[in-house]
């Protein structure tokens, strides 16, 4: 993975220095609180309901373990034993006390990380596949370009005072497993007709209020220009983007209220002038940074047989394995979603031994996904058993990728001054309503994603069931939304009808469910059933 | 108004700075002031002319005059570029990267803060409207 050489130190380093002044000036009264927000947002701080919460950033989810027992040290010192790994494959922690957020900074510094745009409006980190480097149906490892892109964005004079923040997500497989469309910018690494490779762009997609599929806006650009293309996009989002109002302030709305073919029209000219002025680096910088991606020392001639005589274990190695791009290993995915747990949070002896395991069986690399799980990329397939005993006894085994208690929520009324309704707790009553693992099963592959409010942080837009959690009358409501999905069969979810309470909305799931056993086909899984037999099956069983 | 900060050996302009309407209406005006989000490719035909741009930012946390700036600077402006306005000690390491050379800020900044803020910065990660080289360039120099 990327190492950083003394350039990328220094900035880090001048970064800590540069907010520990901030800190102080704030704290001498030289600047008022509201010059200082955008200051502390742009190093991932944030004035939460209870404490400030710090976002660290994880950038393309790839960190080695080194990095990972820095997030558990800071959990321990710093906070409260814990962390939560977030849809942005970051970490953030809740209960961060001002004074000590530059000394944090300067701790993560140490081991090349920081919180740099992991809030305000401006560049936030760049997410990407968290399979990126292990996946068998990958094209080429989509990380050195999402690292020219990390490094392009970091301090960009021109494009720290947007309209709104401004999410990336880079993939380089036809599967999407970083809901790439449902991103301000959404690249996909492609080859043309002559075998060359380039960037596929998509603009303007986004969840939040109101939720956008990015349409194409250009199918290539030749990847020596990617830097020239993205400067376009985003100089025509910083002149035209909205400012009157700030949940009309996303690129999104300035796309789809110019229309996309007018909004390409805009980049395409702003692209010719700017393609010009010598602003993508040379080929050779994106080769010295392809390197530090190449694949590790993989062995040969590894046998793919797996004991499964334990039943448990076999279990596991079906549901949160995934295949690896060569013979032997295998990418192995260690769920946050236990019944009882609160999704993406991981303790601090539970992040220790992630590092652990990252190191003894995984070429000392971990990836945060999306989803809020953590991956081992590449593991021997002859490991797994022993990698599956030290999980199982950290509670770290649970059995559930991709199913229906594989959820994303977001923090919700129980964190976040946002929200309109807690998140965490309904999670936990589905989970727990679902315990049964075969149950969870037999239902199948089932993305269900709660938020909290409409901001959708949740992504309940794009879950196969999503919940959100609205006011009514000064009680908390949910309502129930399907047939969404953030993959490469992107699709926005439709609201069903009235919403329930918190108990209400947990019956609500369990007939959609048994409306799906009652009606699917061989091989549907649940949002092919829904797409198939539309929403009214469903609205009769919730409503009739 | 407070006193400027320039970034230039030449004698400071003194003609005052027209709005863009009255300036497009004029021929012989010299400096001009843009409101935020006024379109800066309007000047375009009249950089060399152009002695003075004003940028005002109304609010610091509108960014649109960056992009103006730069965009006035990578067609050629040589004259003075100044930002005028809610112009914050944080901000002005990013305006001069994008090509203001002239700073008037509405309250006075603290000069050792400016100063720290301007020195900051030994490297930069990406090409702007200074003539700083990025980093990429010095690593494959």
């Amino acid at each position: 993975m990327y190492k950083y050489d003394n350039y990328d130190q220094q900035m880090v380093d001048t970064r800590v220095a540069e907010f520990r002044d901030q800190v102080e000036r704030r704290l001498a009264g030289k600047i008022t609180e509201d010059q200082f927000k955008p200051l502390r947002l742009k190093n991932g701080l944030y004035l939460q309901l209870h404490a400030y919460m710090l976002r660290v950033a994880v950038p393309y989810g790839t960190l080695n373990s080194e990095q990972m027992r820095m997030l558990a040290h800071i959990a321990r010192k710093y906070d409260r034993d814990y962390g939560h790994f977030t849809t942005r494959q970051n970490i953030q922690y809740n209960w961060i006390k001002l004074e000590d957020a530059p000394d944090i900074l300067a701790d993560l510094a140490t081991v090349e990380m920081h919180a740099i745009q992991t809030s305000g409006n401006c560049i936030r980190n760049i997410s990407s596949d968290q399979y990126a480097g292990a996946a068998a149906d990958e094209l080429v490892d989509p990380r050195p370009y999402a690292e020219l892109l990390r490094q392009w964005s970091s301090f960009h004079p021109e494009f720290n005072y947007l309209p709104r923040k401004f999410k990336f997500a880079v993939i380089a497989a036809d599967e999407d497993r970083a809901a790439m469309r449902l991103h301000d910018i959404g690249i996909q690494i492609v080859k043309n007709d002559t075998g060359e490779i380039g960037a596929r762009y998509y603009a303007g997609g986004g969840m939040g209020r109101t939720p956008m599929i990015a349409p194409l806006i250009r199918d290539f650009v030749p990847i020596a220009e990617l830097i020239s293309y993205a400067e376009a996009i985003l100089r025509v989002y910083n002149r035209y983007g909205r400012r009157d109002n700030k949940f009309k302030a996303r690129i999104k709305i300035l796309v789809h209220e110019m229309g996309a073919e007018p909004f390409i029209a805009e980049v395409e000219e702003e692209f010719k002038h700017l393609k010009g002025l010598n602003i993508d680096a040379p080929a050779a910088e994106l080769e010295r940074i392809k390197a530090y991606f190449a694949d590790p020392l993989f062995e040969a001639g590894l046998p793919d047989e797996i004991d499964r005589s334990d039943p448990d274990f076999a279990v596991w190695l079906d549901q949160n394995t995934h295949p690896h791009k060569r013979p032997g290993y295998a990418v192995a995915v260690i769920s946050l979603k236990p019944t009882d747990g609160i999704p993406g949070d991981a303790s601090s002896a539970q992040i220790d031994l992630m590092a652990d395991l990252a190191e003894e069986y995984s070429f000392d690399e971990l990836r945060v996904t999306h989803a809020q799980n953590i991956v081992l990329p590449h593991v021997k397939k002859a490991d797994l058993y022993a990698i599956w005993q030290k999980l199982d006894a950290a509670g770290l085994a649970t059995p559930n990728l991709d199913l229906i208690s594989d959820i994303i929520a977001c923090p919700g009324l129980d964190y976040c001054s946002l929200a309109n309704a807690r998140s965490i707790p309904v999670a936990q009553k589905i989970a727990k309503r679902f315990a049964d693992i075969d149950r969870q099963k037999e239902l199948g592959e089932l993305k269900l994603k709660i938020s909290g409010c409409i901001n959708a942080c949740g992504h309940h837009h794009a879950g196969h069931i999503g919940i959100l959690g609205v006011d009514r009358k000064g009680t908390e409501n949910y309502q129930l939304l399907l047939g969404g999905s953030g993959a490469e069969d992107v699709s926005l979810a439709k609201i069903t009808g009235p919403g329930f309470d918190e108990d209400g909305i947990v019956d609500a799931v369990e007939k959609v469910t048994e409306v799906y056993l009652g009606a699917r086909e061989e091989g549907e899984r649940f949002v092919d059933t829904y797409r198939r037999v539309g929403i009214d099956p469903f609205k009769e069983a919730l409503y009739g | 108004m407070a006193d400027i900060l320039r970034f230039r050996d030449d004698e400071a302009h003194e003609e005052p700075a027209v709005t863009l309407d009255a300036f497009l209406d004029q021929s012989n005006a010299t400096a001009v002031r843009l409101e935020d989000g006024e379109d800066a490719r309007k000047l375009i035909p009249y950089l060399e002319r152009l002695a003075l741009i004003e940028i005002g930012f109304s609010n610091f946390g509108d960014g649109r005059g960056y992009s103006a700036a730069r965009i006035l600077r990578e067609h050629g402006y040589t004259g003075e570029l100044r930002a005028q306005g809610d112009v914050l000690v944080d901000q002005i390491a990013f305006m001069r990267r994008c090509g203001f050379d002239s700073l008037a800020p509405e309250k006075p900044l603290d000069p050792v803060d400016a100063e720290n803020a301007l020195a900051r910065w030994d490297e930069v990660y990406q090409k702007a409207a200074d003539d700083r080289q990025p980093i990429w360039a010095k690593r494959h120099a």
